[in-house]
C-alpha cells in the first residue's frame, strides 16, 4: 500500500482556510471555507446566516402593506425589484392589477435600480480585481439615479415606491427629463467602463476561463438571472413570463457562451444597454391615467367594518393592532416570480384570509448562486475565488433574509 | 547687550507661535490629537444595507479622502470601526473579535438603526443595537443613514477626539 500524508511519499497538506465573514471582498458577510492544496482550491464550503434577520418571520406579524419595508432590505442594491415582485405576488393574490401608467413607471423604476445595481457590481467587482477607477466612474452615474428615486420617493436606496395596485405617486415632468437626459447620456459611460477593462490585459486574465460553469451544470444548481445567462441558456422572466409593461417594449436577452467569469461580465454590461433602451422606449410610451388599481383594496388599513384600534399587549411589547381583524384577503397560496438584477426572485405567499400573510416564503437568487459557488470555485486559485464570488454578484441581505 | 524676547502670537486657542521663527508652542494633547483626528482610518466593514451607503460616501461624488479617511482592509491597521448594518446573533461574535483586534485607541461609529438599535428588526436573531457588545462612540440614526450623516458622524468624532486629555500618555 502506498504510504500518503505528510510522512509519506506524497508530501502534498491540506491546508482549511477561513474567508470571511469579515473580508472586503466577501459582498458583505458570506463566509467560506477553502480547503487548499497550495493554491488550489480543492473544496469551497460557503457558509451563510450571517445576516439572518428573520424577514420571513418578520412579515407574518405585519399588514400586507406594512411587509413592503421588509422587502426593501432583502436585495438593498436593488430594492425596488423585490418591492415590484412582492406587490405582484400579492396583487395576483388579490386579483387586482395596476393601470397601465402604473405598470411603465414601475417598468422605468425596475430598471433604473437594475442599472443601480448593476453599477454598483461591475464597481466593486472591479476593484476587488484590482481596477479602483472603474469603482469611481461607477458610483458617479448611480448618484444620478440615487437623485431620481429620491425626488420621486424620499429615500435612496429603501425606496418602498411601487404600491400594490400601483405605485406610491406620479413622476414630476422635471424627473421624467432628467431621466431622459441620463439615457442620453448613458450608453456614452458604459463605453468609456469598457475602455477601462474590456481589453486590458490583466483583466482578461483574471476573468477569462476563470469558474467555468456549463450550462447543463448551471441549471442543475439552479442559477438564474446573468449567472445562468452567461453559460449561454436565454432565460429572462422579463420575455418568458412577462409582467408590468415589458411585453410592450423590445429588448434582447444578452447570453454568453463558455460560462465564465469575463461571459458573466460581458452579460452585464450587454443589460446596462438593454435597461437603457427599456428606459427610453417606456418614457416614449408612457400613458397618462391613475396611478393606483381603483379596485385595490385598503390594505394598509384592514379596517372593513371595524371601528376602533386597540392595543396589543400580548408580545411583550406594547404594539397597535386591529381588535377582531376582519378576513380581507382571499384564502389561498401563491408563487409568483420576477427577474431582478441577480436572477430570478419568487415570493410564496400563503393567506388565511387575514389581514397579514400567514407564510411569506422568499425564493433568492443569491441563496442559490451562493451554493454553486462551491462548484465554480473547485479547482481554481485562491485569488480567483474573489472574482468568482464577484462575478456571482451576491448580496447577503437577499441570501440570509 | 540685552535681547529682545519675542512676542508669542496666539493663532488659534492653545497654539501659539513664533514669528519669523518657524516654531510653534502647544501641548502634547493638541498635536497628538490633531494628529489622530485627521487621519481617521475605518475599517471596511459592511454588514448590511448601510454598507452601501459607506461605500457612496467614500466615492466619487462625496470623497471621504478629503477628510483624511481611507479606508483600510484590516482591523489592525485601523482605529475606527464603522459598524455598518445588521448585527446578528451569529455575527455578534465576529464583530467583537475584530473589535478586539484593533489597536488602541479605537473608536466606533454605529451606523444606521439596526446598529444603534436593532431598526425594524426586533426578531429572535438580531442583535438590539450594536452597544450591547462594543462600546460606540458616535451613533448615526437613518434606515440607511445618508452618506452626508455618515460624513457628519465621523466630524463628530474628530470633535471628540480633539477634546480628548492625556491618551498619548502610558500612564493615561
Amino acid at each position: 500500500m502506498e504510504p500518503v500524508g505528510i510522512t509519506g511519499t506524497d508530501t502534498r497538506r491540506e491546508l482549511t482556510l477561513n474567508m470571511g465573514p469579515q473580508h472586503p471582498a466577501t459582498h458583505g458577510v458570506l463566509r467560506l471555507t477553502l480547503d487548499l492544496d497550495g493554491e488550489m482550491v480543492v473544496k469551497c464550503t460557503p457558509h451563510v446566516g450571517y445576516l439572518h434577520r428573520g424577514i420571513e418571520k418578520l412579515a407574518e406579524s405585519r399588514t400586507y402593506q406594512g411587509v413592503m419595508p421588509l422587502t426593501d432590505r432583502l436585495d438593498y442594491v436593488a430594492s425596488v425589484g423585490n418591492n415590484i415582485g412582492y406587490c405582484l405576488a400579492v396583487e395576483r393574490l388579490f386579483g387586482i392589477e395596476a393601470p397601465e401608467r402604473a405598470q411603465y413607471l414601475r417598468t422605468i423604476v425596475f430598471e433604473m435600480s437594475r442599472i443601480c445595481s448593476h453599477l454598483l457590481w461591475l464597481a466593486t467587482h472591479a476593484l476587488d480585481i484590482g481596477a479602483m477607477t472603474v469603482f469611481l466612474y461607477c458610483f458617479r452615474e448611480r448618484e444620478w439615479l440615487l437623485d431620481i428615486f429620491e425626488t420621486i420617493c424620499g429615500a435612496r436606496l429603501t425606496v418602498s415606491y411601487p404600491r400594490i395596485g400601483g405605485v406610491l405617486q406620479d413622476m414630476e415632468p422635471e424627473v421624467l427629463e432628467s431621466l431622459d437626459a441620463f439615457t442620453r447620456m448613458f450608453p456614452g459611460k458604459i463605453l468609456e467602463y469598457e475602455t477601462l477593462i474590456d481589453k486590458n490585459r490583466i483583466w482578461l486574465q483574471r476573468t477569462q476561463g476563470v469558474g467555468v460553469i456549463p450550462a447543463k451544470e448551471a441549471i442543475r444548481w439552479g442559477l438564474t438571472g446573468p449567472t445562468l445567462r452567461g453559460s449561454g441558456v436565454s432565460y429572462d422572466l422579463r420575455r418568458d413570463a412577462p409582467y408590468d409593461a415589458y411585453d410592450r417594449v423590445e429588448f434582447d436577452v444578452p447570453i454568453g457562451k463558455n460560462g465564465d467569469v469575463y461571459d458573466r461580465y460581458r452579460c452585464r454590461m450587454e443589460e446596462l444597454r438593454q435597461s437603457n433602451r427599456i428606459i427610453q422606449q417606456c418614457l416614449a410610451a408612457l400613458p397618462a391615467g391613475d396611478i393606483l388599481a381603483h379596485d385595490a383594496p385598503d390594505l394598509d388599513m384592514p379596517l372593513a367594518g371595524k371601528k376602533e384600534l386597540v392595543p396589543e399587549m400580548s408580545l411583550g411589547n406594547a404594539s397597535i393592532g386591529f381588535g377582531d381583524a376582519v378576513p380581507v384577503a382571499p384564502k389561498g397560496e401563491i408563487y409568483s416570480a420576477v427577474e431582478v438584477p441577480k436572477g430570478e426572485l419568487g415570493f410564496y405567499l400563503m393567506s388565511d384570509g387575514t389581514g397579514n400573510p400567514c407564510r411569506m416564503r422568499v425564493r433568492a437568487p443569491s441563496y442559490v448562486h451562493a451554493g454553486a459557488l462551491a462548484k465554480m470555485c473547485e479547482g481554481a486559485f485562491i485569488a480567483d475565488v474573489i472574482a468568482v464570488i464577484g462575478s456571482i454578484d451576491i448580496v447577503m441581505g437577499e441570501c440570509d433574509r | 547687550m540685552k535681547t529682545e524676547q519675542p512676542e508669542l502670537v496666539a493663532v488659534e486657542d492653545g497654539v501659539r507661535v513664533i514669528p519669523g521663527a518657524n516654531t510653534i508652542i502647544t501641548s502634547v494633547d493638541r498635536i497628538v490629537n490633531w494628529g489622530r483626528s485627521s487621519s481617521l482610518w475605518p475599517m471596511t466593514f459592511g454588514l448590511a444595507c448601510c454598507a452601501i451607503e459607506m461605500m457612496a460616501a467614500g466615492a466619487a461624488h462625496l470623497d471621504l479622502d478629503r477628510f483624511g479617511i481611507i479606508f483600510r482592509a484590516s482591523p489592525r491597521q485601523s482605529d475606527c470601526m464603522i459598524v455598518a448594518g445588521t448585527v446578528t446573533m451569529k455575527m455578534a461574535p465576529v464583530v467583537r473579535k475584530v473589535y478586539d483586534q484593533m489597536p488602541e485607541p479605537r473608536y466606533v461609529i454605529a451606523m444606521g438603526s439596526c446598529a444603534c438599535s436593532g431598526g425594524i428588526f426586533k426578531t429572535y436573531s438580531t442583535v438590539q443595537g450594536v452597544d450591547e457588545i462594543v462600546p460606540v462612540d458616535v451613533y448615526i440614526p437613518g434606515c440607511p443613514p445618508r452618506p452626508e450623516a455618515l460624513i457628519d458622524g465621523l466630524l463628530k468624532l474628530q470633535q471628540l477626539i480633539k477634546k480628548e486629555e492625556f491618551t498619548w500618555s502610558r500612564w493615561a
